[in-house]
């Protein structure tokens, strides 16, 4: 009985820890939700407002004045949306070719792959700004796109993927009907491995739609930026005069994040801790 | 499939049918090389060149626009002795730990907590994940405002229990406090399910055997637990600091507002300027492109110094 009673008592406590670290996870959202609904007036008195307030629209209607948000989302959608779908056909049939087959030169080739995982992003950043103002790319969302439609980690993370999701029976079974490689690719390989697209796809979109660094010195035209860039600029010019506005903004910049995250939510969970503990 | 019976089944390859290799040599595999290849050529474009030319860059003096002029080791002697980038390497490294460890502790504590309450630990993961799906920008603007000297929450709650109000953004600590806090925030629910998923691994009977031996729930995650997560903490230790040594977003966001040179001097006195800040104000701030590419291979020996430290640390304490 007393030993019941005991973890019956350790179960609460146990609950009532985490249910904490999860209100501490959760309170910047609920702060950010109540700063959108306030006046810059209310924001400044106190003691501060811990409920909403009355004035979300017109602090949109402050927002949409500011900068161009649906202009500067549907770019950041434009970016993040392209650069998802080249990244999982390239990383995806680069990772069939390393996972499935042997070539002449694919240890080097996969070795070189890796080492490249390690450059840090600076050391490329001023020769990539130079090369692509010589082709003319700067400002434009090119910048954003070509570089990033294939990289390291997603053609690792699919080759391992593959290695134990496609079985060679059914590739050689495929290849005696007489499919080529591209069929072979898209119908035997890429249906087995959807989850693993799922997880890749949803990684991309949110990296893509958050990078902040390469935007903000490739997109030189303040009225081309994503939504990002375009955040921070009202951050950093209008954030002593419109808290409430500049608030309202970084809370509707996560709505379509959230969404993604949302619908992939199981996915990702469930695969991250994969790469840790192979 | 009419072929004779073989005694042992011969290892199955797809793409070397035996005959076809030395005659057609490498040519016949073409459509493999065609399907790697856009990863390498954007490398090639993208990458390669970029290192290669930033190496180059470094020994040049070059205003990005004008003629480059070659400036031999000057660069990196006066990166040795600029005392601006030793006070970013400092900034970077405190603020790194004021996060990381507090990070690396936390999400021990959740990951042992959730492996063991049984119920809603799918919840419990999703509400925990949730901090690391947010854009940097954005949650940098809600920290300055929890910051913030005057209407900020963390200074009402010391106001009401009676403590002075801290100016956050303009003191050196309070830079670097409210800098680490936002990314302890960020990135405590993404370890403790990277953590969780090496807790799982680890066979019950282990648990049930130390419990059998006496051992309390401390001892227990000593003696058993921690052991058998090195592998994973390492995982962990490597990543964070690859990424919170290349800190960039959080201090640019959280402390414009209150730059006065420049949008990339990490606030009053240079006190959250990281190393990735200061690369990013002599590049593109001060058109310095050649200084700018000495001090990012400064900032990668850095980065490989301190990864190199961290491995080492972790693997020594296995041989204990």
């Amino acid at each position: 009985m007393a030993s019941i009673k005991g973890s019956l008592r350790r179960s609460i406590g146990l609950h009532a820890t985490l249910i904490l670290g999860v209100l501490l996870s959760a309170f910047p959202f609920y702060w950010a939700v109540i700063m959108s609904t306030h006046s810059s007036s209310e924001i400044f008195s106190y003691p501060p407002k811990l409920l909403p307030g009355s004035h979300f629209l017109e602090n949109v209607r402050h927002l949409f004045d500011a900068i161009d948000f649906f202009g500067s989302m549907w770019n950041s959608l434009l970016v993040a949306v392209t650069v998802t779908f080249l990244v999982l056909f390239f990383d995806s049939l680069a990772a069939f070719v390393f996972a499935k087959f042997e070539f002449p030169g694919r240890k080097v080739l996969f070795a070189l792959m890796m080492a490249i995982f390690m450059v840090p992003a600076q050391l490329q950043a001023i020769p990539q700004f130079v090369i692509m103002a010589k082709i003319g790319w700067i400002g434009s969302m090119t910048a954003l796109i070509v570089p990033a439609a294939a990289n390291a980690f997603g053609i690792f993370w699919m080759r391992q993927y593959m290695k134990n999701a496609i079985h060679d029976e059914l590739l050689d079974a495929s290849k005696l009907d007489g499919a080529g490689f591209l069929r072979q690719y898209w119908h035997v390989a890429l249906p087995v491995v959807r989850p693993g697209l799922a997880f890749l796809g949803i990684f991309t979109f949110m990296g893509q739609w958050n990078d902040y660094a390469w935007p903000l010195i490739a997109l030189t035209n303040p009225d081309n930026v994503t939504l990002q860039v375009a955040l921070s600029q009202l951050n950093g010019t209008h954030g002593t005069t419109d808290y409430g506005m500049v608030m309202t903004g970084a809370l509707l910049a996560l709505v379509p994040l959230l969404i993604v995250f949302a619908i992939g939510a199981k996915q990702i969970i469930a695969d991250l801790g994969k790469g840790a503990i192979r | 499939m009419a072929t004779a019976p073989a005694l042992e089944k011969p290892p199955l390859t797809v793409a070397e049918p035996p005959a076809a290799r030395p005659r057609k040599g490498i040519l016949k595999y073409w459509r493999l090389y065609a399907a790697i290849s856009p990863f390498y050529l954007l490398f090639l474009a993208f990458g390669l060149i970029p290192v290669g030319f930033s190496l180059y860059l470094s020994f040049h003096r070059w205003d990005g626009l004008g003629s480059m002029e070659w400036a031999g080791l000057a660069q990196y002697k006066y990166l040795l002795a600029d005392s601006d980038f030793w006070n970013a390497i400092g900034n970077t490294i405190i603020i790194w730990a004021l996060a990381t460890f507090p990070m690396i502790f936390l999400a021990m504590v959740t990951a042992v907590m959730l492996n063991s309450a049984v119920r809603f630990k799918n919840l419990y993961r999703f509400a925990f994940f949730l901090p690391n799906v947010t854009s940097v920008v954005a949650v940098a603007i809600i920290f300055g405002s929890v910051f913030s000297t005057n209407f900020g929450l963390v200074n009402a709650l010391l106001h009401a229990v009676g403590v002075d109000q801290v100016a956050w953004l303009n003191t050196p600590w309070g830079i670097k406090v409210a800098i680490a806090t936002l990314m302890t925030w960020q990135w405590t629910g993404y370890n403790a399910i990277i953590f969780l998923a090496g807790l799982q691994t680890i066979p019950t009977e282990l648990y049930e055997a130390a419990r059998m031996d006496g051992a309390g729930p401390v001892q227990t995650f000593f003696r058993v637990t921690l052991p058998l997560m090195r592998p994973v903490l390492l995982f962990v230790l490597v990543v964070s600091t690859v990424t919170g040594l290349q800190s960039f977003s959080e201090p640019q966001v959280l402390l414009q507002t209150t730059a006065n040179d420049s949008t990339f001097s990490g606030g009053p006195g240079h006190a959250g300027q990281t190393m990735v800040l200061y690369f990013f104000q002599q590049t593109f701030d001060n058109n310095d492109f050649g200084y700018g590419a000495a001090v990012a291979w400064g900032i990668f020996l850095v980065v490989v110094l301190f990864s190199i430290i961290n491995w080492r640390l972790v693997q020594r304490r296995d041989e204990d």
